[in-house]
C-alpha cells in the first residue's frame, strides 16, 4: 500500500442558501456554480475520503468526530428555516473516524466518537458534503470545532488526522465549511440586496483571499488571531479553521490557490477556495510559531489577551485564580537571591539564599515564569487524569530556570556544586532527564543524587535542588 | 423615578381591563444532565442519578406553583440561537427526537409538545410594532432544541400546558451585554403587555446557568458527583453575589451589574433570559425564592422563583 497523502483542500462557506435558493440572489449562484466546480475537481482528483472540519459544530468536551455510519435526518437552519429543510443521508466512514480518535489519544489530545440516531448533523457539514459530494461516492468524516480549543490543539487536531490518512494510504480532501467575516444582517433582508456587511469586513476578506489564491495557507493561519480580533463576531475562543487547515498541509506557504468564488450570504463573507498541494514556488515560509506534535494542556492557556483579563475575575475583592497551589512573592531575608525571571514559588521561600561562599537554591521544577505554563505539559489534568508530556522539555525547563536565578546572583550554571534530582516517574523518565543531564550540567560536572518520590506540589515530573558557588562579587 | 403607588395602581388598572397575569417567574437552567439524571421515558440514555441538590431544586419549584392555575409557560432558551433577530415557533406542536450537539450521551428525548399560537401571536406582534426585528418559526421539520425541552420537562414533566418558544437573539456576540440587555429589556416590556392583554395566565422561565465556564473533560460515569463542582473560587463568589440579590429583591442591581456578571463569569445570562425575565417581571422589587443551587460540569445553577401572584396588586 502507498502512504496515504491530502489531494486537495476546500474551503466553503456555510449557510443553507446554497443549496436551498441559490436562484435567488446572483451571488449564491455564483457560490452554488463554484461548489459544483469544486465537487467536479474532487472527483477528478479520484478523492477516496472527505475530512470535514465544521466551524458551525462546536463542542465543549475535547473534539467530536461523527461516527455514525449513515446519519439521516431533515436539517433545518436555526436562523433561515423559512427557505426550507434538507433532508441528509450521508455515507460517514465510522472506521477512518475511531481511527482518527484513537491517534488523537497518542498525540495526548481528547475526543470522541458519535454515534447516535438523529445526532443533528450541523448546517456546514450539511451544506459541505450535500453540495461537495451529491451523490455520496466519497466517504466522509465531519469533526467539531471545540470552542475552548486554541493553536496547539488545533495543529495536533490536523497531525493525528494525517497520521491515519498516511497509515491507510488514502487519498484525502480536507475541508474547512466557514464563513470568513461572519457578520450577519441583524434582520431579515431581500435577496436582491444582500452585500458584505462592511467595508471593513470586505477588505479583510479580500486581503485574505490574497493570500490564499498565492497558496500562502499558513501565513493566513498564523494571521488567525487578528482575523478573529478583526472580522469575527465573538462567538468562540479563536478563529481556528485555518490553523487546522494548514496543519493539515503540513504548515506550507507554497500550495496552489484558486478562488472559485467570493460573495455574501447575508452579509457575511462566502468563499469557495481550492488550494491544491502542488508546490507553486511562490510564498516565502516564515515561521513564528511553534509547529506542535504534541497537546500538551493548553486549554486553560487562552491567548487571546483581551479575554486573558476578563477570564475567572471574582465580582470582589479583585482576586486571580488558577488551578494548582497558589502562588507567592518570594520571601527576602538576608542573603535572599529572587528573579522576576523565576516561577514564583508555591510557600513562603525565597528563590536562593546565600550563605558564606555558598548558594542554597530552593527546589527549581519548569513552571516557566509569568505565564506557570509547564513546558513540555503538565503530566496531569486538573482532574487528576494523567496526560502524556515530555520528560525532556521539563528537564530542560528547570535547567533554564536554576539558570535564571543564578544569573540573577551575578554567577552562571557553571556555578553548580551538588544536585539533588527529584522524578514523579524513574521508570519512565530516567533516560530522558539523564540525556539532558549529559548534555546540560552533565558538562558542568557538580554531583548528583537522582530519587524517586510520589508526587511534587504541581503537576510536573522534575524538580532539582541545588547547591552552587556564590559568585564573589562585592 | 416613577411613584411607586402610581405604578401599583397602574398594575391594578392594566389587571382590571384585561385580566391577563403572570402567576410567576422563573430561571430555570437547562443542563441536559438533569433530564439524563431523572431518567423519564422519553430520554433514551440511563443514568444512575446525580445532581440531586438541583433536581430537589426542581421539585420545590414544582410543589411551590402545584396549586397555581395558569394557562401557559412562556419560554427563552439560550441554545436555539438566532444572529437574525428573536424567532417564535409558531406551529400547534413539534414532535420529534432532540439530540444535545454537545451531549449526545446524555440527551436523546422524544418530545411531544404544543404551542400556544395565539399568545405568541401577541407577543411577536407587539415585538414588531416595537421595532424589534422577529421571525415565526412555522417549518414543522424544525428540531426544537435541548434547552427549550430540558427546562420544560424539569418545569412541567407532564407537558400539559401549551409554551411559547422564544430563541435567543445572540446581539451580545455582535455588539455587547449592554446592547443585547436593552433589546432583552424592550422584549420583556413587550411580552408582559402581551400577556396582560391576552387575559391568560401564565409562568414565564428563562432557562440559563448563571456562571457558565465548563470543565473541558467528562468523567467516565458522568453522574459522579465526586467529580462536580465549581469550576473557580471566582465563579462560585459570583453566583453568590448573584442569589444574594434574587433573595433581597434587588432585579435592577443585576441588571446594572449584568456586564461585568455576564463578562467575568462567563454567564449564560449572554444569551439575553435572566435580563428579558427581569424586565417581563417589571424589575421586582420583592425577594425572590431560591429553590437550589449546584453545579453542572462546573458551571453554577439556581433555580429562582419570583411569586409575582403575590405581589402583582391583583384585585381578587
Ligand atoms: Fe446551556
Amino acid at each position: 500500500m502507498t502512504e496515504g497523502r491530502l489531494v486537495g483542500s476546500y474551503i466553503v462557506p456555510v449557510h443553507p442558501h446554497t443549496v436551498l435558493v441559490p436562484e435567488q440572489n446572483e451571488g449564491w449562484q455564483r457560490l452554488r456554480d463554484a461548489f459544483d466546480d469544486a465537487a467536479q475537481r474532487i472527483k477528478d482528483a479520484d478523492a477516496d475520503l472527505l475530512v470535514i472540519y465544521s466551524t458551525t459544530w462546536p463542542s465543549i468536551i475535547g473534539h467530536q468526530i461523527q461516527a455514525d455510519p449513515n446519519p439521516e435526518w431533515v436539517m433545518v437552519d436555526h436562523d433561515f428555516h423559512d427557505l426550507g429543510s434538507i433532508p441528509y443521508s450521508f455515507n460517514i466512514d465510522a472506521d477512518f473516524a475511531e481511527a482518527w480518535n484513537a491517534a488523537n489519544e497518542k498525540r495526548g489530545l481528547k475526543s470522541r466518537t458519535i454515534n447516535y440516531t438523529g445526532f443533528p448533523i450541523d448546517v456546514g457539514s450539511v451544506v459541505a458534503l450535500k453540495l461537495l459530494n451529491p451523490d455520496n461516492a466519497i466517504p466522509a468524516v465531519i469533526v467539531s470545532s471545540n470552542v475552548y480549543a486554541n493553536r496547539a490543539e488545533t495543529t495536533v487536531l490536523a497531525k493525528s488526522c494525517l497520521d491515519v490518512i498516511k497509515a491507510t494510504g488514502r487519498k484525502a480532501v480536507a475541508v474547512t465549511a466557514m464563513s470568513l467575516s461572519n457578520r450577519m444582517f441583524t434582520a431579515p433582508i431581500e435577496p436582491k440586496d444582500d452585500k458584505i456587511h462592511s467595508l471593513k469586513d470586505d477588505e479583510w476578506n479580500r486581503k485574505i483571499l490574497e493570500f490564499l489564491g498565492e497558496g500562502r495557507l499558513e501565513d493566513v493561519g498564523q494571521l488567525s488571531r487578528t482575523i478573529h480580533k478583526q472580522i469575527r463576531v465573538q462567538k468562540v475562543v479563536a478563529f481556528k479553521p485555518m490553523w487546522w487547515l494548514s496543519g493539515m498541509n503540513g504548515n506550507r506557504n507554497n500550495l496552489t490557490g484558486d478562488v472559485l468564488a467570493y460573495e455574501a450570504i447575508h452579509g457575511a463573507g462566502g468563499a469557495v477556495v481550492h488550494l491544491d498541494p502542488t508546490p507553486s514556488g511562490a510564498g516565502d515560509k516564515e515561521y513564528d510559531e511553534d509547529d506542535v506534535e504534541f497537546f500538551a494542556g493548553e486549554r486553560n492557556v487562552l491567548d487571546a489577551e483581551d479575554q486573558m483579563e476578563s477570564e475567572d475575575s471574582a465580582p470582589s475583592p479583585d482576586e486571580k485564580t488558577s488551578s494548582g497551589p497558589a502562588l507567592w512573592e518570594p520571601t527576602t531575608q538576608k542573603g535572599s537571591v529572587n528573579s522576576e525571571a523565576a516561577p514564583k514559588p508555591v510557600g513562603m521561600y525565597p528563590h536562593a539564599r546565600k550563605v558564606g561562599d555558598l548558594l542554597y537554591l530552593s527546589g527549581v521544577g519548569p513552571r516557566q515564569p509569568g505565564t506557570n505554563a509547564i513546558p513540555g505539559g503538565p503530566i496531569h489534568d486538573d482532574a487528576g487524569n494523567p496526560l502524556d508530556y515530555d520528560i525532556k522539555a521539563q528537564t530542560r525547563a528547570v535547567i533554564d530556570n536554576i539558570t535564571r536565578i543564578l544569573e540573577e546572583a551575578g554567577g552562571s550554571i557553571a556555578d553548580v556544586l551538588d544536585v539533588t534530582s527529584f522524578l514523579v516517574d524513574m521508570d519512565r523518565d530516567f533516560a530522558g532527564y539523564n540525556e539532558v543531564w549529559a548534555d546540560t550540567l552533565g558538562k558542568v560536572g557538580p554531583t548528583r543524587t537522582t530519587l524517586a518520590i510520589r508526587a511534587l506540589p504541581t503537576p510536573i515530573a522534575v524538580e532539582m535542588k541545588v547547591i552552587a558557588r556564590a559568585p564573589t562579587t562585592e | 423615578m416613577r411613584n411607586a403607588d402610581a405604578d401599583i395602581a397602574l398594575k391594578r388598572l392594566g389587571h382590571i381591563m384585561t385580566q391577563g397575569e403572570i402567576v410567576a417567574g422563573c430561571l430555570a437552567p437547562h443542563p441536559p444532565h438533569l433530564v439524563y439524571a431523572e431518567n423519564p421515558p422519553q430520554n433514551e440514555p440511563v443514568a444512575e442519578g446525580g445532581w440531586e441538590q438541583l433536581r430537589w431544586g426542581y421539585e420545590r419549584l414544582r410543589d411551590s406553583l402545584k396549586d397555581v392555575e395558569y394557562d401557559a409557560i412562556v419560554l427563552l432558551s439560550p441554545h436555539w440561537q438566532t444572529y437574525v433577530g428573536t424567532h417564535f415557533l409558531g406551529l400547534p406542536n413539534f414532535k420529534s427526537l432532540s439530540v444535545d450537539p454537545v451531549f449526545p450521551n446524555l440527551f436523546r428525548y422524544h418530545y411531544d409538545l404544543n404551542i400556544d399560537v395565539d399568545l405568541t401571536k401577541r407577543i411577536h406582534d407587539k415585538a414588531a410594532e416595537a421595532g424589534l426585528a422577529v421571525k415565526m418559526m412555522e417549518n414543522p421539520d424544525f428540531r426544537v432544541d435541548y434547552g427549550t425541552i430540558t427546562t420544560g420537562h424539569m418545569f412541567n414533566p407532564s407537558w400539559d400546558k401549551p409554551l411559547v418558544v422564544i430563541s435567543s437573539n445572540r446581539s451580545r456576540d455582535y455588539y455587547s451585554v449592554e446592547v443585547m440587555q436593552e433589546m432583552m429589556i424592550e422584549l420583556g416590556k413587550v411580552t408582559r403587555e402581551a400577556i396582560m392583554e391576552s387575559g391568560k395566565k401564565v409562568v414565564v422561565l428563562a432557562s440559563n446557568s448563571l456562571s457558565h465556564r465548563h470543565f473541558t473533560t467528562e468523567s467516565a460515569i458522568p453522574e459522579d458527583m465526586s467529580k462536580e463542582h465549581i469550576t473557580s473560587h471566582a465563579m462560585h463568589l459570583w453566583d453568590m453575589r448573584m442569589i444574594e440579590y434574587f433573595k433581597s429583591g434587588q432585579a435592577q442591581r443585576i441588571l446594572n451589574e449584568m456586564p461585568e456578571f455576564t463578562e467575568q463569569a462567563i454567564a449564560e445570562s449572554d444569551g439575553g433570559g435572566l435580563s428579558w425575565l427581569l424586565s417581563t417581571l417589571d424589575t421586582p422589587t420583592y425577594p425572590a425564592t431560591l429553590h437550589g443551587y449546584g453545579t453542572i460540569i462546573g458551571t453554577g445553577n439556581a433555580i429562582v422563583e419570583w411569586p409575582e401572584r403575590q405581589h402583582s396588586g391583583a384585585v381578587e
